[in-house]
């Protein structure tokens, strides 16, 4: 403080060739956490190198697959003779599979709708970002929203006899309900549910379900769209 | 380096004036020439000059994504070969199949090449989105690159299913018929988008044209925009995501 003549210098310097900013760093932007990521390398050769070894081994094992497995060829289409069960190609059969259970505009419409909206706009609500483990904080409310809601997502399954919706459901359910009281340290298998943040266990069960339902109706269902066992 | 005679002539090959006036370099030898061969190049330009190691292992991708593109590509040269061989009318385009069955030298190879590589590409496409969501990959400042990849995950589904009509078997027909079917389900605009699809209310040679043309042309210029805009968001959004935990301090560590 009482050296004046530094003081006076600041003042004194030429703004044009030595500019004064002030820098404000908010707690969320750390300017040094986004500078420092890791080493880097050249994209040529390095990652073209990679890419071309992957063109490589899919063109073999593509190759090797259609030499061996041909693609069918029914009759010629015939719009008066109807197939049972006519079936839409594989990755649309868990759609079809909610179609048996649930009204059109639900399972058709509604559902699809829905699961595209979640798809595109929850990144944009960044809920969660550092992927706190669910059970991290307010352990008993949140044990009491999960099973309320679970319970009622059974209600409304059961109610429209959606058993292959069902079956994937209550298995993650039951996992999620295991990972409540795992310990802290406990072993790897529960350490790793027990970290596990909300938008795992929603996307885990989504894919659970989606995969369960594809798989039923690709491979066990038949006339009428009954069950059958795909071995008989 | 260049021991072997191919290597020799490769790199003679790379000083010639022909060469130069090409690729606008010489032989990528410097760190300078190979960030050359990336940005001075139309294509590799959406590329990054640069990646990060941690982003070339295999278990932080699993090249997910590259299989993806590499099977549109695959698509594209087989679909081509295939049109070749293909008219969109009823009934010459299931005779078509046969021909390619029984006439065309390898044209059940081929129409087997095209069909895996959709499953393929189907399966690829989801496996990369759910990979990059249990990353974490949607999370900002790579969220709208998300949106461009929901997208494009639509796109394939979309390719996939309008190329299911071509054959024009019974498989073809009904699976079309079952999946349209849905569509005019949706109370407001649903028949008139189904019309709209089939050129038509029931499936025939107007929606075989229809989805010719959206699988063969308008489909698959749309993807590649989509694919170019994808490419150079990862690059513009600053790389792939790394694992906030394990990842970046393994990396503390060995700086």
């Amino acid at each position: 403080m009482s050296d004046k003549t530094n003081y006076e210098a600041g003042f004194g310097s030429n703004a044009l060739k030595d500019p004064q900013r002030v820098v404000f760093i908010t707690p969320k932007t750390s300017a040094k956490v986004k500078g420092d990521v890791g080493k880097k390398v050249m994209s040529y050769p390095n990652l073209l190198l990679r890419e071309a070894i992957a063109l490589e081994v899919m063109v073999i094992a593509l190759v090797i697959l259609s030499l061996f497995w041909d693609a069918p060829l029914e009759q010629l289409a015939n719009p008066l003779l109807t197939p049972n069960p006519a079936k839409a190609p594989w990755y649309f059969l868990g759609l079809q599979e909610l179609l048996h259970y649930f009204p059109p505009v639900v399972a058709g419409i509604l559902i699809p709708a829905l699961v595209i909206m979640a798809l595109v706009f929850i990144p944009y609500f960044n809920v969660n970002i550092k992927g706190e483990p669910f059970w991290a904080a307010n352990r008993t409310r949140r044990f009491l929203i999960f099973l309320v809601i679970t319970a009622s997502l059974l209600l409304f399954l059961v109610i429209f006899e959606a058993w292959s919706v069902i079956a994937p459901t209550v298995a993650i359910a039951i996992l999620a309900f295991v990972s409540y009281f795992a310990r802290v340290g406990g072993p790897r298998p529960a350490e790793f549910l027990r970290t596990r943040p909300i938008s795992w266990w929603v996307m885990t069960w989504f894919i659970a379900v989606a995969v369960t339902l594809t798989l039923v109706g690709t491979f066990f269902r038949g006339p009428g769209w009954s069950w059958v066992w795909p071995w008989r | 380096m260049a021991t072997s005679s191919i290597d020799l002539a490769l790199n003679r090959l790379r000083e010639t004036r022909a060469w130069k006036s090409i690729f606008r370099r010489g032989p990528a030898r410097t760190n300078r020439t190979r960030s050359l061969a990336i940005f001075g190049n139309i294509f590799l330009h959406l590329m990054p000059v640069k990646v990060r190691e941690q982003s070339l292992r295999a278990r932080a991708t699993y090249y997910l994504g590259s299989f993806s593109f590499l099977l549109f590509l695959l698509l594209t040269v087989t679909g081509i070969l295939l049109m070749l061989y293909y008219h969109p009318a009823v009934p010459q385009a299931y005779l078509d199949m046969k021909d390619l069955r029984f006439v065309v030298s390898n044209g059940v190879f081929l129409r087997n090449l095209h069909r895996v590589g959709a499953h393929a590409m189907v399966i690829a496409v989801f496996w990369h989105m759910f990979h990059v969501f249990y990353r974490g990959g949607y999370r900002p400042p790579h969220e709208f690159n998300w949106v461009v990849g929901v997208v494009l995950m639509l796109l394939t589904l979309f390719l996939s299913y309008t190329g299911y009509l071509l054959p024009w078997d019974q498989l073809a027909f009904w699976a079309i018929t079952v999946g349209t079917n849905i569509i005019s389900a949706e109370p407001v605009l649903g028949h008139d988008v189904r019309f709209l699809l089939l050129g038509g209310n029931l499936v025939g040679e107007n929606a075989l044209l229809r989805f010719y043309v959206l699988h063969c042309v308008i489909l698959p210029l749309v993807a590649a925009m989509f694919i170019a805009v994808h490419f150079w968001r990862i690059q513009k959004d600053g790389g792939l995501t790394l694992r906030d935990d394990h990842e970046r301090e393994g990396h503390e560590r060995q700086d």
